[in-house]
């Protein structure tokens, strides 16, 4: 059976709330929650708490910048100085560790900042992932749920975004 | 439930519960995104004069660098002992300017302080533009500007690399990383509002903010994301900023010039840095509060916070100032001693003792709350400070170089010349310039932060009244 989209807007996040988990009640076939997504204007945790878990993967990405970017800036200062052929120090070390902190410290910062950015990104799935519906008075103040299931499973989800008083239901129907 | 609340319990709510509410909670989201976009279509004519006024001092700035690059760094009475002037003095200023948008925002957004949200954006601009500017001087005082690489941590072609030990080379990758990351936090912070300008401009804007807004939904998944990345980079520059300043500090710090090689450098020049971002904060808000109509999201109660704020850390930057002179008075070093005398005495003593009465006594104006009440006080307020906080940056410098070990330094008696000044006045032209650009290209307050702002609030109140 094909999958198609279906978007309802609602007025505030008790609307929204309450259609959601209808929705996960209502173990409509070929509906799942993982299908689910909600559009809003500012964030809502419960809502999304709704949806089931959905982990964020940024963190790896810092660390993996912080690890990167520590270890490469005190490779390359570490083999530039001792690159030297002449390593005429006065007894002083030819990799000096205190110095040597400094840049490593903003390398281990900058990398981890970009890397970050990278990784939130990847978790937007950017630039390819658009999502096939949206209406613009969800950047002013409306929630938008999106369902994407079988066709034939669209007409009672539908009904229940029109029972919890939606204020408009868009469609990606065949 | 036995009500245990007595008398006294009531009387210290009703003392020390602020009764200002720092934004309309009863404000629509439709109503916010309305205000801010109408800011950036129709400002005040102020914006014009304070534009055209800018694009002025920026010119004459730029007219002196090319009289300066095409004359030779002669005209700007640059000599032997003194090497900096201006120019460096005016390059920690900038960079102390930078400090407080981002490092506050940061620190604000880690405590959730949500009075932060509606000036947060401005201040982290300031940040960037300010870093901007910063560079720009070390670029004029060079010289020979074709050669600016040459601060750049890269191998000769002799493979030769720069001494890593260098703190001038800690500066260029602090200052590097730092504006990367600020114009990094900015943007990202941005996301969400682009796409609310995505979606309510036409033609040639809305392609503009479309490219920049990332495709931008406000689906779930972007929201969890986001909030991680953010969080994550504002832990990431808390710690950054505080290394930037320094990291400048012991450029003189590490030095044997008597009255820089202190100790208490470092702490003192990021104190200096928080305090001058903050008084210019108080500015900004003034003036975009004016200028955009914003009187409904920078109202008063935040500016009296940020006013506390900025005594709090001007009462920090004292401490550390007057800490400096004793261990200097107290010292063993007759020579930083004689620093700190001629400081008070010589040919630098009016600015000297300008620089310690708009610092340490100023200040004392905003623990007023009459005075905080005010804004055309404290307007004047907050640019005597910044003034004050400049002339630190010059009383660093310059009387060092004038009164350094060798006597011969001490004839040296020495005053800029109208081509540093005019560069100086051009960078502030450049900064607001590219400030006011950004105002006006850009929201400068947070729609969906004052919107979350608002949200939380109201439910909050629904909740209490339950």
């Amino acid at each position: 059976m094909s999958k198609v989209h279906t978007m309802a807007l609602f007025n505030d996040f008790e609307e929204a709330g309450n259609a959601l988990q209808e929705l996960k009640d209502s173990n409509l076939a070929g509906f799942r929650m993982q299908d689910v997504t909600i559009k809003s204007p500012i964030e809502h945790p419960e809502l999304s708490a709704l949806l089931g878990p959905r982990p964020v993967y940024v963190q790896l990405f810092t660390l993996f910048g912080a690890v990167f970017g520590a270890i490469t800036g005190f490779t390359l200062i570490a083999s530039a100085q001792a690159n030297f052929l002449l390593q005429i120090r006065g007894g002083r070390p030819v990799v000096p560790i205190p110095p040597n902190m400094v840049l490593t410290y903003e390398l281990f910062i900058l990398c981890g900042v970009l890397m970050t950015a990278l990784g939130c990104f990847i978790g937007w799935k950017l630039p390819g992932n658009r999502s096939p519906l949206y209406n613009e008075r969800v950047s002013e103040d409306k929630i938008a749920i999106l369902v994407k299931a079988d066709s034939a499973a669209i007409t009672a989800i539908n009904a229940i975004f029109t029972r919890h008083r939606s204020l408009e239901i868009m469609g990606e129907y065949d | 439930m036995i009500d245990r609340r007595d008398d006294s319990d009531i009387e210290i709510e009703r003392r020390f519960v602020p009764k200002a509410k720092d934004i309309n909670e009863d404000i629509a989201w439709a109503q916010i995104n309305k205000d801010v976009l109408r800011s950036m279509e129709r400002p005040r004519p102020m914006y014009w004069v304070i534009f055209a006024a800018s694009l002025a001092l920026f010119g004459f700035g730029v007219f002196c660098e090319v009289y300066q690059y095409q004359t030779g760094l002669g005209v700007a009475d640059l000599n032997n002992p003194q090497v900096w002037g201006l120019y460096i003095a005016t390059f920690i200023f900038w960079i102390g300017m930078s400090h407080s948008g981002t490092l506050l925002s940061a620190i604000l957004h880690i405590m959730h302080a949500d009075w932060r949200k509606p000036i947060y954006r401005f201040a982290e601009a300031m940040t960037t533009f300010s870093l901007m500017t910063a560079g720009l001087f070390v670029l004029v005082h060079l010289g020979r500007v074709w050669q600016f690489y040459y601060v750049v941590a890269y191998p000769n072609e002799r493979w030769t690399w720069p001494n890593f030990n260098s703190p001038l080379v800690w500066d260029a990758t602090a200052i590097g990383t730092y504006l990367t990351s600020s114009i990094v936090f900015l943007y990202f912070g941005m996301i969400p509002d682009l796409a609310i300008c995505r979606d309510t401009a036409t033609g040639f804007r809305r392609k503009f903010y479309w490219f920049l807004s990332l495709g931008w939904q406000g689906t779930d998944r972007q929201w969890a994301n986001f909030r991680v990345a953010y969080l994550t980079i504002a832990c990431f520059l808390i710690p950054l900023a505080v290394s930037v300043h320094s990291i400048v500090a012991t450029d003189f710090a590490v030095s044997q010039q008597p009255g820089w090689h202190i100790t208490s450098f470092p702490p003192y020049f990021v104190a200096g840095a928080l305090y001058s971002g903050c008084a210019a904060i108080i500015t900004l808000f003034i003036i975009l509060r004016y200028v955009f109509r914003f009187e409904e999201y920078m109202t008063m109660p935040i500016l009296d916070k940020t006013c506390r704020l900025t005594f709090a850390i001007a009462m920090v930057w004292t401490y550390l100032n007057l800490i400096e002179y004793a261990s200097v008075w107290y010292g063993n070093d007759v020579y930083a001693k004689e620093t700190l005398i001629y400081r008070a005495t010589g040919l630098y003593a009016p600015y000297w003792w300008a620089m310690n009465f708009l610092g340490s006594v100023v200040p004392f104006m905003l623990a007023f709350k009459s005075m905080r009440n005010n804004l055309t006080i404290m307007m004047v307020v907050s640019l005597l400070l910044n003034m004050g906080m400049w002339l630190e940056r010059f009383m660093i410098i310059s009387p060092t170089f004038a009164h350094g070990y060798y006597p011969w330094t001490w004839t040296s008696g020495w005053w800029p010349s109208w081509v540093q000044w005019g560069i100086v006045l051009g960078s502030f032209g450049w900064f607001s310039m590219l400030f006011m650009l950004f105002c006006k290209i850009f929201p400068t307050v947070s729609m969906y932060e004052v919107k979350e702002m608002v949200y939380h609030r109201s439910e909050a109140r629904k909740a209490r009244n339950l």
